[in-house]
């Protein structure tokens, strides 16, 4: 018999994000310029953009990690200050992968799941290590890990606490083939469960057809806002070219 | 148990489970603060006499350089793998990481101290377990003192460039009246007439520094781990 899943306590819920003309300053040097963006529950949106476009500033500020200079973000009817509550059902996903390589694939997941306040944090992370395969390396340190199995421990840690709005900066960097198709194919199942997933991504061919809608950045301002971009690696192509046209007439 | 205190055992005891697996903060304060004792053992001890009142303070110079090693070295493991940023987008209270993160450093001091006190003791000569709860209450209260401060400002400063210079430049005038009471009271211990309220008043001036900059960095760790 199958036990029944852990139970987390009852977060903060909305059904979509808005940010309206945020812009981020540090210091003098403006990462973010009036960007607008809203996602809805059971939708991808893909934030797009040459390196240091802005995109991980964005992700921050969704994030809760940042607070805009000016404009704001919404989750539902609520802002920022909901705090805790918030961050309750906000999973994320960095560059960096937030776990500790000293602790075991295991004890990473039990840390987050308690601090997540879960009834049986041991059978949540028994869980997510079924859901990334690793049961067999669950009591390795994760510093013996590579690349891609820290990232399948890094997302289900993202994803333990099943979170309505998920942020994944570059989740496909350091992934083979196979985990990267996995990884989409986690996604769109996250998309037909209600989660909003907002992603932002280099990797054009893997997020081609999978986006519901794509804001493209560039010197952290919007460049365009497409919904269901189509061959995407052209369309970026013509965004970005003609940003930049734009910027130099 | 409250979620504020889970959380402050859990983020401890994930310090605790780290620490005891690398070990590199332990071995590398301890050495640091031996290292220390003996240096100034060798530079003022002469034929085997010890300077007069120089104990107490070669105790707590120790104690402060290497608190400050640790507070560096804490802090830099959280950035390296950007799990303090974990911390803070958990629903935890955030004054719930601050008070874990300051418990797990008063414990390694504390295991500094069990080595420093009786090795300085022993070079120095100082009679340091005459009163040894007197001794206790003052290196207690002077712990948590100097971790209270610094557990705040290198956290504020892990992401800074020059975290490293900036940490005792901004730390060390703030503790300085942990460092002065620290001294005067261990110093008071060693006085061939012990004087119990001279003694109680560098305590509690110890435990008023504790209480006010607890609260205070409570207080403002929400505001200041928040750009």
């Amino acid at each position: 018999m199958t036990p029944p899943p852990a139970v987390f306590p009852p977060s903060f819920d909305f059904a979509f994000v808005s940010v309206e003309d945020v812009s981020r300053s540090f210091g003098r040097r403006r990462a973010l310029s009036r960007v607008s963006l809203r996602a809805t529950q059971g939708q991808i949106l893909g934030i797009l953009g040459p390196n240091g476009a802005g995109k991980s500033t964005l992700l921050a500020i969704l994030a809760t990690l940042l607070r805009p200079t000016t404009g704001r973000v919404a989750y539902g009817a609520a802002s920022e200050a909901q705090g805790p509550a918030l961050r309750a059902s906000i999973g994320v996903l960095g560059h960096d992968l937030f776990l500790y390589p000293e602790l075991t694939a295991r004890e990473n997941l039990e840390f987050f799941a308690g601090l997540h306040h879960a009834a049986d944090a041991p059978g949540a992370a028994r869980d997510a290590l079924a859901r990334a395969g690793l049961e067999e390396r669950g009591d390795d340190a994760v510093s013996t890990f590579s690349r891609g199995m820290r990232q399948r421990v890094a997302l289900e840690r993202a994803l333990i606490h099943r979170p309505r709005l998920l942020l994944l900066d570059e989740p496909f960097t350091g992934l083979d083939e196979g985990s990267a198709l996995a990884l989409v194919a986690r996604l769109q199942a996250l998309r037909e469960a209600g989660t909003i997933v907002i992603l932002a991504t280099h990797d054009l061919d893997l997020a081609d057809g999978l986006l519901d809608h794509a804001l493209f950045l560039r010197d952290g301002r919007p460049a365009a806002s497409l919904p269901r971009p189509d061959h995407l690696r052209a369309t970026y192509r013509d965004v970005i070219a003609r940003s930049r046209s734009e910027a130099g007439a | 148990m409250t979620p504020f205190t889970r959380s402050v055992w859990l983020v401890l005891r994930k310090d605790l489970t780290v620490e005891v697996r690398s070990r590199e903060i332990a071995y590398t304060t301890l050495f640091f603060a031996v290292s220390c004792v003996l240096v100034f053992a060798f530079a003022l001890v002469k034929e085997g006499r010890a300077p007069d009142d120089g104990a107490a303070g070669i105790l707590w110079i120790s104690v402060v350089f290497a608190g400050t090693l640790a507070l560096g070295r804490a802090f830099e493991r959280e950035r390296q793998s950007e799990t303090l940023r974990a911390l803070l987008l958990a629903p935890v209270p955030r004054p719930a990481i601050y008070v874990g993160k300051l418990l797990g450093l008063i414990a390694l001091l504390l295991g500094a101290e069990a080595v420093l006190v009786p090795l300085v003791a022993l070079l120095f000569n100082a009679r340091f377990f005459t009163h040894p709860w007197w001794l206790l209450a003052i290196v207690l209260g002077g712990t948590i003192g100097f971790a209270a401060v610094g557990t705040l400002f290198a956290a504020m400063l892990v992401r800074a460039r020059s975290r490293d210079v900036l940490l005792p430049v901004l730390l060390y005038p703030i503790v300085v009246p942990v460092i002065i009471a620290g001294v005067r009271g261990t110093a008071a211990l060693l006085q061939p007439e012990f004087e119990p309220g001279l003694v109680r008043f560098w305590f509690l001036l110890l435990v008023c520094f504790d209480a006010v900059f607890v609260v205070l960095a409570l207080w403002t760790f929400e505001t200041v781990m928040t750009e």
